[in-house]
């Protein structure tokens, strides 16, 4: 076992986990630091996986930005020890279930390689991944939809003021 | 070097947890979470496709995808605040009307 692989069987173990800490903790602000945990892992993924920029961006915009704002409104409406009502009696079983046979379905393609899978090669290009190709490929082949964002991010804070401003009725 | 299978597969199971929890959970900003666990999921794979691939299509995707999740993130918290206004819960049951 290669010293790579033991870093994946670690890492997938901490993401796992932690994906299931999130799932089942009580308290919603335990749940939002299992995320960011999930998070911080997937991103050590990218960098082993040749992506320096995508952690980066991953670590700051989603463990970062993205769950303090969570944490900020789980803190806002006072509701981390929301209690859970369970109305439907058969919901978890079958939620369960269903979630069991979608684990099932993808292992079964995975397993029976029905798709295209790339042969694995170590050698890249010089560069591969890191900030200045991802601007140049950016600005040069998704320069539209590189603008559309930033219309989709303008439309976004406008929406999020425009439904919490409260009316005074 | 790690097979891509290994991160497919990690991805699958990530994504599945995802959907279990939109699923078994009724707090709606825990539900929110687990949909942001399923995009992140999605990201493993186009990032590992993109390593395997040797392309930069992958990369410049996932970038796209997390500014849409950014944008998600902020109307869907701001939809949660407001019924949390109205209805005083953000149980996913309370959630059965339109009218505020």
């Amino acid at each position: 076992m290669t010293l790579q692989m033991l870093l994946f069987l670690v890492l997938a173990l901490v993401a796992i986990a932690s994906a299931l800490g999130m799932l089942i903790s009580r308290n919603s602000i335990y749940s939002a630091l299992f995320l960011v945990l999930n998070f911080a892992t997937v991103a050590v993924y990218f960098l082993l996986l040749n992506a320096p920029f995508i952690a980066v961006a991953q670590v700051s915009v989603y463990a970062g930005a993205i769950m303090v704002l969570f944490l900020f409104v789980i803190m806002l409406l006072g509701a981390e020890r929301a209690q859970q009502t369970q109305s439907i009696p058969w919901q978890r079983p079958l939620a369960i279930s269903l979630a069991v046979i979608l684990l099932l379905e993808a292992g079964f393609i995975l397993l029976g390689q029905r798709g295209v899978v790339p042969l694995v090669t170590s050698e890249l290009p010089a560069g591969f991944g890191s900030p200045a190709q991802v601007g140049t490929e950016l600005f040069q082949n998704y320069l539209l939809p590189f603008e559309v964002t930033s219309v989709l991010l303008l439309v976004a804070m406008i929406g999020a003021i425009v439904l919490t401003k409260n009316e005074k009725k | 070097m790690v097979s891509i299978n290994f991160y497919l597969g990690l991805a699958i199971i990530l994504f599945t947890i995802g959907a279990l929890g939109v699923l078994i959970r009724r707090n709606s900003i825990i539900v929110f979470m687990s949909v942001e666990l399923m995009l992140n999921a999605a990201n493993l794979a186009f990032v590992a496709f993109a390593r395997y691939w040797q392309t930069m299509t992958g990369q410049i995707f996932v970038f796209f995808i997390m500014t849409v999740a950014a944008a998600e993130v902020a109307i869907g918290l701001a939809l949660i605040v407001t019924i949390f206004r109205s209805k005083d819960s953000i149980d996913v049951d309370q959630m059965n009307s339109l009218k505020g």
